[in-house]
C-alpha cells in the first residue's frame, strides 16, 4: 500500500479556555489513503470539527503528528480544500468571483481565472448563475457554488465538514451523487463529516466512528460495496447492514449510558 | 454528469407597490399635520405664524438670496467636519479592530469623548480656536469621527470567523484577507456609522450656530428670536429639517448601493 495522504499519529488537542483546559481529542490515530473517501461519524462534540480543521491547518494541535502528503501540517494551504456547513461564501462577490477568488490569488489573469471558474460552476449546474449574489441563491445552490470554489483551486484533499447538513433530504441525496460522480472522474481524497448514517455509508470507502469525552476513535467500518454507488445499493440488504453497523458503534455507548 | 436543480430558489420580491404607498401615506400625513395647523392659526387658537405666512417668507428670504446664504454656510461646515472625521475615522477604526494593541489604546479615549455631548465641547473650542469657522467645523468633526470610528471598528472585530477561514483556507495571505474580506465585509457597518455621524453633525451645526456665528440656519434663527419674527424662525426650522432628511436620504441610497448584496430581512 503506498504512503497515506492524511495521517494522524496519536494526535492529542487540548483547548485552554481561560483557567481551564478541555481535550477534545485524545490519542487519535488514522490513516487515510490517497483517492479515499472517508466518512467521520460520531455524536455531537466528539471532535470531529477540530480533527478537521486540524487536517486544514485552521488550528494548531497539541500533542502527536497531523501529516498530510507526509507533511507536517503548519497552516492552511490550497492543497487542502475546505468547505463549510455554513456555505461561508462571501456575499458581496458573485458566484462567479467567489470562484476565482482562489485563482486569484494562486496569480492567475483574469481570462484564463474566468475560464476555470465558469468550467467548475458548468460541472455543479450553476453556470446560469455565475452572476448572481449568493443571497439570490437556495441552500443547496450556496453549497454547489462552495464546492465549485474549493475544487477551482485543484486541491488534492476535499475536507467537508457537514456539507449536507443544512439541505433537505432530496437536495442532498443529489448532492451526494454528484460529489461521487465528480470523485469517480478525479480521485482526490475526501475526509467528510456527517452526523446522518446513511450518508456516512452511502459515498464512503470507510466510516470512521468517535466517540466522546474525550474524542477519540471507537471504530473504523468498512464499506464493502461496490463503486459506482447507486439506488440498488443504497435499498440493498448489504447496505441495510453496514448502517446497522454504523449506527450501533455511534449510539450503543451512548444507550448504556442513558 | 447529474445536472441538480432546485426549486427553492428565493424568489426576489419586489416591496416597490408598498414603498410607493408607504411614501403617499407620509405626505397624506404631512398634508394633514399642515391642515390641522393652518386651521388652529385662522381660528385663532395660536400666536403661531400660518402656513402661509411661513411660505411667504421663505420666497421672501429666497429671492433676497438671504436663505441661500445661510443655508450655503450651514450645509459648508457640515459636510466639512463629516468629510475630515469619516476620513480620519475609517483607517482608526479598523486599526483598531484589526490589531488588539491599538484598540486597548485607543479606545478608552473614544469612550471618554464620547460620553461628552460635542456641544460641550463648544466653549473650550472658541477660546482656543478663536469664533471663526474653526471651532464649528472642529466640533462637527468631532461628532462624525466618533460615531464613524465606534461602528468602523465594531464591523472589523464583528466579521464571521468562517469568511476569514474560508479565505485562509484558498490561500489568502494577511493582506489579501483584509482587503477582500475585512473591509467589504464591513461596510455596512461603517455606512450605519456614516449615517448617524451624519445625523449628529447636523444636529451639532445647528447649535454650534445658536452660540456663536455670523451665518448660517441656526444664527438666523437665533437672529429672528430676538426680533420676534416667528415666521423666520418656522422658516429655518423647516429646512433644517428638510436638508438633514435629504442628506440622510443620500447615504441611504448609497448604503443600498453599496450593499445591495446584503440579505435583508
Ligand atoms: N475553540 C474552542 N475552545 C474551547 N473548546 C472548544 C473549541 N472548539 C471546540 N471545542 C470543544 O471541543 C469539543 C469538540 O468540538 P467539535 O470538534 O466542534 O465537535 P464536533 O464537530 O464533533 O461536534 C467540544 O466539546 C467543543 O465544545
Ligand atoms: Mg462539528
Amino acid at each position: 500500500m503506498s504512503d497515506p495522504k492524511i495521517s494522524f499519529k496519536n494526535v492529542r488537542k487540548v483547548f485552554n479556555t481561560g483557567a481551564t483546559t478541555f481535550t477534545a481529542i485524545e490519542n487519535l490515530s488514522l490513516d487515510i489513503a490517497d483517492g479515499e473517501i472517508v466518512t467521520v461519524v460520531g455524536p455531537s462534540g466528539c471532535g470531529k470539527s477540530t480533527a478537521m480543521n486540524m487536517v486544514a491547518g485552521l488550528i494548531p494541535h497539541s500533542g502527536g503528528e497531523v501529516l498530510v502528503g507526509g507533511k507536517p501540517v503548519t497552516g492552511p494551504g490550497p492543497d487542502r480544500g475546505v468547505i463549510f456547513q455554513q456555505y461561508a461564501l462571501f456575499p458581496w462577490m458573485t458566484v462567479r468571483e467567489n470562484v476565482e477568488f482562489g485563482l486569484k490569488i494562486k496569480g492567475q489573469g483574469a481570462s484564463e481565472r474566468r475560464e476555470t471558474a465558469m468550467h467548475y460552476l458548468g460541472l455543479v449546474g450553476l453556470a446560469d448563475f455565475a452572476e448572481a449574489y449568493p443571497k439570490t441563491l437556495s441552500g443547496g445552490m450556496k453549497q454547489r457554488c462552495a464546492i465549485a470554489r474549493a475544487y477551482a483551486v485543484n486541491p488534492s484533499v476535499l475536507l467537508m465538514d457537514e456539507p449536507f447538513g443544512a439541505l433537505d433530504a432530496l437536495t442532498r441525496v443529489r448532492l451526494q451523487d454528484q460529489l461521487l460522480e465528480t470523485w469517480s472522474k478525479d480521485k482526490r481524497t475526501v475526509m467528510f463529516i456527517t452526523h446522518d448514517v446513511d450518508e456516512a455509508v452511502y459515498i464512503a470507502h470507510r466510516v470512521i466512528v468517535l466517540a466522546a469525552n474525550p474524542g477519540r476513535l471507537q471504530e473504523i467500518i468498512d464499506v464493502n460495496l461496490p463503486f459506482p454507488r447507486t439506488e440498488d445499493i443504497r435499498l440493498s440488504p448489504e447496505f441495510t447492514e453496514i448502517r446497522n453497523r454504523v449506527w450501533r458503534a455511534v449510539y450503543h455507548r451512548d444507550a448504556q449510558a442513558a | 454528469m447529474t445536472t441538480v436543480t432546485d426549486t427553492t430558489a428565493p424568489n426576489q420580491v419586489k416591496l416597490n407597490r408598498q414603498a410607493l404607498s408607504t411614501f403617499g401615506w407620509g405626505i397624506l400625513s404631512f398634508a394633514g399635520g399642515i391642515g390641522l395647523w393652518w386651521l388652529a392659526t385662522i381660528g385663532g387658537f395660536s400666536e403661531l405664524p400660518s402656513p402661509w405666512a411661513v411660505l411667504t417668507r421663505t420666497v421672501e428670504l429666497a429671492v433676497d438670496g438671504q436663505l441661500w446664504t445661510d443655508i450655503f454656510a450651514s450645509l459648508q461646515r457640515v459636510l466639512i467636519g463629516f468629510a475630515i472625521g469619516s476620513v480620519l475615522a475609517v483607517p482608526i477604526g479598523f486599526l483598531m479592530g484589526w490589531y488588539r494593541t491599538a484598540r486597548v489604546i485607543i479606545d478608552p479615549w473614544i469612550q471618554f469623548f464620547r460620553v461628552i455631548p460635542p456641544l460641550a465641547i463648544i466653549p473650550l473650542a472658541i477660546v482656543t480656536l478663536g469664533i471663526d469657522e474653526k471651532p464649528k467645523i472642529f466640533v462637527i468633526f468631532l461628532a462624525a469621527f466618533l460615531s464613524a470610528v465606534v461602528s468602523t471598528y465594531q464591523g472589523v472585530v464583528s466579521v464571521d470567523r468562517t469568511y476569514i477561514n474560508a479565505a485562509r483556507v484558498l490561500g489568502a495571505s494577511d493582506g489579501t484577507i483584509f482587503r477582500r474580506v475585512i473591509i467589504p465585509a464591513s461596510t455596512p457597518f461603517i455606512l450605519v456609522g456614516f449615517r448617524i455621524g451624519l445625523g449628529s453633525a447636523w444636529a451639532t451645526v445647528v447649535a454650534a450656530e445658536l452660540i456663536a456665528a455670523q451665518s448660517g440656519l441656526g444664527f438666523r434663527m437665533q437672529q429672528a428670536q430676538l426680533y420676534y419674527d416667528l415666521p423666520t424662525i418656522f422658516v429655518s426650522l423647516v429646512m433644517i429639517g428638510v436638508l438633514g432628511l435629504l442628506m440622510d436620504k443620500i447615504v441611504v441610497i448609497a448604503e443600498e448601493r453599496l450593499t445591495h448584496w446584503q440579505e435583508r430581512v
